[in-house]
């Protein structure tokens, strides 16, 4: 039997240090606020901290309706790279890295952001030719990124197989040192902390049911909490966009897509960079806890219930074993899956509404993590100015009429 | 793995299909009227609702023939399936994701 020197009658508690400081209140509903943000995500939380800190907008709530982050903030692969093909994406992704770089400070809090380069494989001579053109189109924009032929490969990433006699051998690939990983809640934690101490209310369990139009403006939110009036209602529901858009009667260009991942059981530090590759449909790095997480592309039907199908899996695999034929004797511990807004450009809307107050964030597909800090600033922005950002100004969504797409299928073929 | 019945072969495993997207999408009577935000409409958007869904796919591993299916987008479950040509059974009416709009803005 143990010894105890707790006092009779004292909390068993009472020997415990201190629960750590809570990183946000949880406030109820107030009746009314100057912007209402729809969605706890990562790309919902950096747009209300950039409202408060860069426009001085604090009369601000953000609803979720489950719990922070629960969508596609901690389900994503969490790679961040800004090496797409044209200026509009270099502009708002660059931008978005830049941030990256000093966020962890600006955040005050731990992201665990790690800049061990990305390196995006070509398996053909096309994949060549167009991955080199990337490559000039990134150093004219000033972007980082360099192409390696195989052996350059092999030694940025020594695991990588290289040998020509594999069914899709390795030609070469492109490489942005710059690029990297995160850990995503970390973000997402560290964005709310930062916006709750502005005294913007972040409101879980809170599902929008309705928005409210007047004539053509926007003038509040039904929700499970109760109606909520609203200056301004700033849509960023990621995978449930239509939804929300369908509420105030607009329809937009986005097909919502199970998007799975998975991680393996820990291991010792085995792989020190990212490796994507479009043509065999894997992209693999490891998580500073040892996992190594990989994903793939989406399931091919529309699909809300955060769930893919198990072949979607096994083909990963086989891709990932191809190219990295130590994975042999890993173990898959747990796949899971999100929902992704995809557009038919693979670019993102962001930016003004027919609806005089309603903003739209969406569109970000199976790409849109790294661009949290960066959206969360530009989206701020066209809030804050009802204005777009020059950063977003080329991703509305009228472009599908004027037929001005931002064609990155090339740059974001596989799914990250 | 799901199942998904071919009216021509049966209960046939998901990996044997080929999905096609939204069903009953015509292509325009008369395609010299339309305007810009007509065809962007055409050529771009699509209904995308959480609910059912009338969707087409093809048994490209099996009898390689098109059809159309009524599926729930939350649940994925099958809700009917009938050849192509004809109309979803009346009793499962597919959601456009466009109806919330008149509930909500009533
Ligand atoms: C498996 C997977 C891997 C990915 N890998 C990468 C990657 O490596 N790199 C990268 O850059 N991107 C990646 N992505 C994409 C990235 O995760 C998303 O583009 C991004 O997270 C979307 O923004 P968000 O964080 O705000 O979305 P979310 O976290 O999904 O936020 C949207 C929120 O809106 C809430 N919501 C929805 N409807 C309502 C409502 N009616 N009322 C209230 N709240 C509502 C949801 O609950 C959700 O919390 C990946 C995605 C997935 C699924
Ligand atoms: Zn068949």
């Amino acid at each position: 039997m143990s010894t105890s020197t707790s006092v009779v009658g004292a909390s068993p508690a009472d020997g415990l240090p201190d629960h750590p400081a809570f990183l946000w209140r949880n406030p109820a509903p107030k009746p009314s606020y100057d912007v209402v943000i729809v969605g706890g995500g990562g790309h919902g939380l950096a747009t209300a901290y950039y409202l408060a800190k860069n426009h001085g907008i604090t009369n601000v709530a953000v609803l979720e309706k489950g719990w922070l982050a629960g969508g596609n903030m901690a389900r994503n692969t969490t790679i961040i790279r800004s090496n797409y093909l044209w200026d509009e994406s270099s502009g708002i992704y660059e931008h978005s890295l830049k941030l990256w770089e000093g966020l962890e400070e600006d955040l005050d809090y731990p992201i665990l952001f790690s800049q061990r380069g990305v390196l995006n494989l070509a398996h053909g001579l096309q994949d060549v030719r167009d991955s080199r053109r990337r490559v000039y189109a990134n150093q004219l924009n000033g972007i980082d990124a360099e192409w390696l032929e195989p052996e350059d490969v092999a030694k940025v990433c020594p695991i990588v197989n290289i040998s020509p006699d594999i069914r899709y051998p390795v030609l070469g690939a492109t490489y942005q040192p710059r690029a990297g990983i995160a850990k995503h809640d970390y973000v997402a934690w560290g964005f709310a902390r930062r916006a709750d101490e502005y005294g913007i209310d972040l409101i879980q369990n809170c599902e929008v049911t309705g928005l409210d139009v007047a004539g053509d403006r926007v003038v509040g939110v039904q929700t499970t909490r109760g109606r909520i009036a609203a200056g301004k209602v700033a849509l960023s529901a990621a995978g449930h966009s239509s939804v929300l858009a369908g509420m105030a009667g607009l329809r937009l260009p986005i097909q919502s897509h199970p998007l799975q991942a998975l991680v393996s059981e820990l291991l010792e530090p085995v792989h020190p960079t990212v490796v994507m590759s479009n043509a065999v449909h894997v992209y693999v790095s490891q998580a500073h806890k040892g996992e190594l997480v990989m994903g793939a592309g989406i399931d091919s039907y529309n699909g809300y219930g955060q769930r893919g199908a198990f072949h979607i899996i096994e083909r990963q695999m086989s891709a990932a074993l191809e190219l990295f034929p130590v994975f042999a004797r890993a173990h898959l511990l747990r796949t899971w899956a999100g929902i992704v807004d995809v557009t038919p450009d693979a670019s993102p809307i962001v930016g003004l509404t027919p609806v005089d107050g309603l903003y739209l964030n969406c569109g970000w597909g199976t790409g849109g993590f790294k661009a949290t800090p960066g959206v969360g600033w530009c989206f701020a922005h066209t809030v804050a100015h009802d204005e777009p950002h020059p950063y977003n100004a080329p991703f509305t969504l009228d472009r599908f009429t004027t037929g001005a797409l931002v064609d990155e299928h090339g740059a974001a073929g596989v799914a990250h | 793995m799901q199942l998904i019945p071919c009216p021509w072969c049966g209960d046939r495993e998901e990996a044997e299909f080929h999905y096609g997207g939204q069903a009953h999408v015509a292509y325009p009577d008369d395609p010299h009227g339309l305007s810009d935000a007509q065809w962007a409409q055409f050529v771009f958007f699509r209904d995308n609702p959480k609910g059912p869904f009338a969707e087409r796919w093809m048994h490209a591993a099996g009898c390689r023939r098109w059809f159309n299916a009524v599926r729930d987008t939350a649940t994925h479950d099958l809700l009917a399936v009938y050849r192509t040509g004809q109309q979803p059974p009346q009793s499962i009416a597919p959601s456009t994701g466009q109806d919330q709009a008149q509930v909500a803005t009533a």
